[in-house]
């Protein structure tokens, strides 16, 4: 193999030709070729929020689960958390594409040339407030077990929402989902296996992972609320209700929790906030810090320059 | 759409597109990694298809300019789309594939799981044979390993660490 089957990885830094360093190299679309026309009937603004409801998730998860790299306990657990991130970081950038080609409205004006993606205007160039993550992934990850336990909880709901949406009438959403399914089965089992073997292994370990979850369970009341876009993309056959999975959730839980021999804490839901959560744009303060950290690179250079 | 200078296309693009290596197991084509699903060439112009192993394998950008680069240089007109269904697996994997993977130390992956999706909290239990001494008597060290699509295993005989693909 020759050199000149590769380019230098300064090109793009040097400037002078059509690829740029931010935002990646180059600017496919992660939907190119892809038939992104709106089902029938459906509503594309509401489809639109719904895509970013479950992207946002992915991408907000996907940020915390990050910060964990080079600080893992050990260097096995540092690859399977970025590994993690990693799969949520894809699922969310093909998510907030699918938002974007169901109603570019939702996407925010950048200046005149910016090379920008849709899908990177959408996760590096809103506020705080357009975002429609539920409050559960923005929260700061505390130590090793309380991440494994907000990992448990938030994959158990995903996996179990993920299967239904296969069957969605989207066939792009359903797409997502069909892929996102065996990606989860894996998020899962990796987080019940470590609440299982933390709680089985020495006093503190225990006292940490009970620790986990009773800062986490207040924040699952969230998951299984029906919002009203879900709900009206559910009515449509597009979206799934989140109070269809919440038994299942609940079920898959309690297995865990009674291999590990944990007790499920009594603890006061976080409800909604003057009537409004996550899914609006109500948030806690922490979404703020993570976007701060996620997007001031981007909004210094909206030109993918410097 | 621009003519390909007449001499320069020796190979059909399905044979062209057939050659490019996957840049990070470049021991595997993508077609023998199951990513190339469709070559349609009409005259100089031709359509790639391919399907993202992982929804966040970053290698997807590399493994499309490769395809547009290598086919330029054989005079095609090429444009790549994504194909998200159905979702790929590694049962697409060749035989030639798997072979190649062994041969440069990486166990291939066994049987994709089918059917409901169980909640499975004792470690994953497979038949790995070392790839590099042939030992039956390998252990899982991670579910998570070097790239997305890997875990990572150590065998018990030749104490040697090595990849697994894993099953999706």
């Amino acid at each position: 193999m020759d050199d000149q089957d590769h380019d230098s990885v300064y090109d793009g830094l040097l400037g002078g030709d059509d690829s740029q360093w931010a935002f990646g190299t180059s600017f496919e679309d992660p939907l190119a070729g892809v038939d992104t026309t709106v089902p029938d009937g459906v509503d594309r603004t509401a489809l639109a929020a719904y895509c970013l409801m479950l992207g946002d998730d992915a991408l907000v998860a996907s940020h915390r689960l990050s910060q964990w790299c080079s600080r893992a306990p050990d260097l096995e657990d540092d690859i399977a958390l970025a590994n993690i991130a990693l799969d949520l970081l894809g699922q969310a950038r093909l998510l907030l594409a699918r938002a974007a080609a169901a109603d570019p409205a939702v996407v925010p004006a950048l200046p005149e040339g910016s090379p920008v993606p849709p899908e990177d205007a959408l996760a590096f160039f809103r506020d705080q407030d357009a975002f429609r993550n539920v409050r559960l992934v923005e929260q700061v990850n505390g130590d090793f077990a309380a991440t494994v336990v907000r990992l448990l909880v938030l994959a158990t709901w995903r996996l179990a929402l993920m299967q239904r949406l296969a069957t969605s009438r989207d066939p792009v959403l359903s797409a997502i989902a069909a892929k996102a399914v065996k990606e989860i089965t894996y998020h899962r089992d990796y987080a019940g296996r470590w609440v299982v073997t933390l709680a089985q292994g020495t006093a503190e370990s225990r006292r940490r992972v009970q620790a986990g979850l009773a800062t986490v369970w207040p924040l699952r009341w969230e998951l299984d609320r029906d919002h009203a876009v879900e709900a009206e993309l559910a009515e449509v056959g597009v979206g799934v209700r989140p109070s269809s999975v919440a038994a299942e959730v609940d079920v898959l839980l309690d297995q865990v929790l009674g291999v590990a021999d944990l007790e499920r804490p009594d603890v006061k839901p976080i409800g909604a906030h003057g009537g409004l959560t996550g899914r609006d744009g109500r948030h806690t303060e922490q979404l703020g810090l993570v976007l701060a950290e996620l997007q001031s690179v981007a909004r210094v250079h909206p030109q993918g320059r410097w | 759409m621009t003519a390909a200078p007449a001499g320069h296309r020796q190979s059909t693009a399905l044979e062209v597109a057939s050659r490019v290596v996957d840049p990070e197991l470049p021991m595997l084509t993508l077609a023998d990694l199951g990513v190339l699903r469709g070559v349609e060439q009409d005259g100089a112009h031709v359509v790639v298809t391919i399907t993202p192993t992982y929804s966040g394998c970053p290698a997807m950008a590399a493994m499309r300019d490769d395809l547009l680069r290598t086919l330029g240089e054989h005079g095609y007109d090429a444009e790549v789309r994504v194909s998200l269904h159905p979702a790929w697996t590694s049962d697409w994997i060749s035989a030639r594939g798997r072979a190649a993977l062994r041969r440069h130390g990486i166990s291939p992956p066994g049987p994709a799981p089918s059917g409901p999706v169980t909640l499975s909290l004792l470690p994953t239990r497979r038949d790995v044979t070392c790839p590099q001494c042939g030992s039956g008597r390998t252990e899982l060290t991670s579910e998570f390993g070097s790239t997305a699509c890997k875990a990572l295993y150590r065998c018990a005989d030749c104490l040697e660490p090595f990849d697994h693909v894993k099953e999706i």
